[in-house]
């Protein structure tokens, strides 16, 4: 790219840069004795301005050297096992992480939280990565098991184990009524239907607080037995809580190490049943659609059904993961399901690379544990992680995992 | 013979454009019936419209002896009714086994086997690039592929859309040639729309010129060969 060109590409840069710094970083309320006080910092809009134009100039010179040269990260070319490999072994330190000296409480909570965004990214790849339906509104799912679980739990006094497959069942309903109105959407269209639909879901929430509790939320959610045996230090009288049932000392991470597990089967599980969905001809009908529509109505798919497999599927795990929120949490509120939570499980798909199931967990590890490790620097970490981000999609613009297994192999197989 | 699918006086629009004006032909049960004509006369629009995409403003489409105007794309496949749409339309990131499997999908499991090895024999060349993702192959090799892909589903008529269209002149006759076989050996009639007029016209028992929207002249693939008009308008330059 010509001298001229990039900095004129920075220029503008800068100038965005700008319109947005003035306001948010320019001006800050300042508490004092005598009342609130208005103070500029324009030094420090100047450095970030500063800061993009010689970033954004760098990297149009960068990008100038010959075709597809610049920023591009090529991994080496590993063996055609080493996914499955990595996979296993990440398998086996999830099995006995908690059991390692590093388990504190601190760490094994961020775990659960790691794999419930995992749990998620699996279920949106369905929709997203593999049948290509690009749903900006997947929190809606999230929310409806969640809530599902709790009212049944509250009013029912239902169990875990029954209210996850009710929980399922409903997110995947109502991921059918999304699918109907959206059928003849694509790209773009579809995008703001779904994230339409994702607010609609909260905002009804926020308001029915008779059914809801509304921003107050729902409290006091069962939290999960151990297949009836309960986890608690005060049990109600009659009732033999888990540590003595195993002759044990009460320790709440008996509890957190039981939710760790449980979702770890959860993820698992999802993981497996899409794999082998893949396999399927419904599956290998969800990829087929996002490759050519019109080609799939020729011979003879009809892309109602398949679109709509796909949403309910996709929801279903939406809709279990969402239990598995509620029982953990014991309290959820309209708050916990924000776009911005279907903005990240969003980008653990893109990131991870569209329709790899390994992917996705490594970027649900990137995208929660970065966040989480970059506390020190308090402020600063939600820049550093935008700017990892944009650094990632700028070396691998396909996703961290771009390579597609096909689902079918001839020959040694049959 | 009873004719296999007729078309009757169909019309169609895109919008204000109309771009059939009542056309009617009719294919029998084991012929090769080739639709030549111009660029935008209409062969790429009748050919979706005997699929019911866009469904016919007027006229009707009856495929074995049944009104098949106002069915939808998707179930021409159960009907018997195959077809490799304009542009091969294969499954660019997909391998050559997965498209082909995808052509079966309406169909029996059991038969899966049988019926690749049919096609490996038919293009041996799709046979050694079966792990292939399809999207890297050449255009003959993906022509194979997207006529491949419609004779999975085990087809009674055979609809193709220029299986000639940006292929190599050798190429052009080993893909007739296969058609040819299809029909031959299978029992499978083809309806195939080209520009490439000389070699469709070789190939098939009878032709249909279409101009405008209209049929202007129709018989049996020879005679129209050594119509002079026919030459003059769709053969100058050889064997174009």
């Amino acid at each position: 790219m010509p001298f001229a060109q990039a900095l004129r590409e920075a220029g503008m840069a800068a100038f965005v840069a700008a319109m947005l710094a003035v306001p948010l970083v320019g001006f800050r309320l300042a508490d004092t004795s005598t009342g609130l006080r208005i103070d500029t910092r324009f030094d420090w809009v100047a450095f970030g301005v500063g800061g993009v134009f010689l970033g954004r100039l760098l990297l149009g010179l960068l990008r100038g050297r010959g075709p597809g040269s610049g920023l591009r990260l090529d991994l080496p070319k590993l063996p055609s096992n080493a996914g499955t490999l990595f996979g296993a072994g990440l398998a086996i330190f999830a099995i006995v992480m908690p059991f390692t000296p590093m388990a504190d409480r601190y760490v094994v909570e961020l775990a659960i939280t790691v794999l419930i965004y995992v749990m998620l990214g699996w279920g949106l790849n369905i929709v997203v990565g593999l049948a290509g339906l690009l749903d900006l509104g997947y929190v809606a799912f999230y929310a409806v098991g969640a809530y599902s679980y709790a009212l049944f739990a509250i009013h029912f006094g239902w169990s875990f184990w029954i209210c996850l497959p009710i929980a399922g069942a409903l997110a995947a309903l109502f991921g059918v009524l999304l699918g109907f109105p959206v059928l003849r959407l694509r790209g773009d269209y579809l995008a703001i239907v779904t994230l339409g639909f994702g607010e609609m879901i909260r905002i009804v929430l926020l308001n029915w607080k008779e059914f809801s509790g509304g921003s107050a939320g729902l409290t006091s959610i069962p939290r999960p037995s151990f297949f009836g045996i309960q986890f608690t230090n005060n049990p109600d009288p009659g009732v033999i809580p888990f540590h003595e049932y195993f002759g044990l000392d009460f320790s709440p991470m008996q509890r957190i190490t039981f939710l760790y597990y449980l979702i770890f089967a959860l993820a698992l599980a999802t993981n497996f049943f899409t794999l082998r969905l893949r396999k399927l001809p419904i599956g290998r009908a969800w990829e087929a659609l996002r490759e050519d529509e019109i080609a799939c109505r020729a011979l003879g798919i009809n892309p109602t059904n398949v679109k709509l497999s796909a949403f309910a599927l996709g929801a279903m795990f939406g809709g279990f993961a969402g239990a598995f929120f509620a029982t953990r949490q014991g309290f959820i509120s309209p708050e916990s399901f924000t776009f911005i939570e279907s903005a990240v499980i969003l980008a653990i798909v893109v990131l991870g690379g569209m329709g790899s199931q390994l992917g996705v967990v490594i970027a649900a590890g990137f995208l929660i544990l970065v966040p989480e490790l970059l506390r020190e620097f308090s402020q600063y970490r939600m820049i550093l992680f935008g700017l990892a981000m944009v650094l990632i999609m700028l070396w691998r613009p396909q996703g961290l995992v771009a390579h597609r297994d096909p689902s079918i192999r001839l020959g040694a197989a049959r | 013979m009873s004719a296999l699918l007729s078309i009757e006086r169909v019309k169609a629009r895109y919008g204000p454009v109309e771009a059939l004006r009542g056309v009617s032909l009719h294919v029998d049960e084991g012929e090769i019936v080739a639709l030549i004509g111009a660029n935008g006369a209409g062969k790429s629009t009748l050919l979706m419209t005997i699929c019911g995409d866009p469904r016919a403003a007027e006229g009707r489409v009856v495929y074995a002896g049944r009104d098949i105007t106002g069915a939808a794309l998707h179930e021409m496949v159960d009907l018997g009714i195959a077809q490799s749409p304009e542009g091969r339309r294969i499954f660019p990131r997909m391998s050559v086994l997965e498209n082909l499997q995808m052509g079966a999908f309406k169909g029996d499991p059991a038969n899966f086997q049988g019926d690749l090895d049919r096609i490996f024999a038919l293009f041996p060349r799709l046979a050694e690039r079966r792990s292939q993702r399809a999207g890297t192959m050449s255009g003959g090799e993906q022509q194979m592929l997207a006529i491949g892909r419609a004779l999975m589903s085990r087809p009674r008529l055979l609809l193709l859309d220029e299986p000639s269209l940006g292929l190599a002149p050798l190429l052009v006759a080993q893909i007739f040639a296969t058609i040819r076989e299809i029909n031959r050996e299978r029992g499978v009639t083809v309806l195939l729309v080209e520009q490439n007029a000389y070699h469709a016209l070789r190939l098939a028992h009878r032709g249909y010129v279409l101009v405008n929207g209209e049929i202007r002249m129709s018989g049996e693939g020879q005679k129209l060969l050594d119509d002079p008009d026919i030459r003059k308008a769709y053969l100058a330059g050889g064997h174009g």
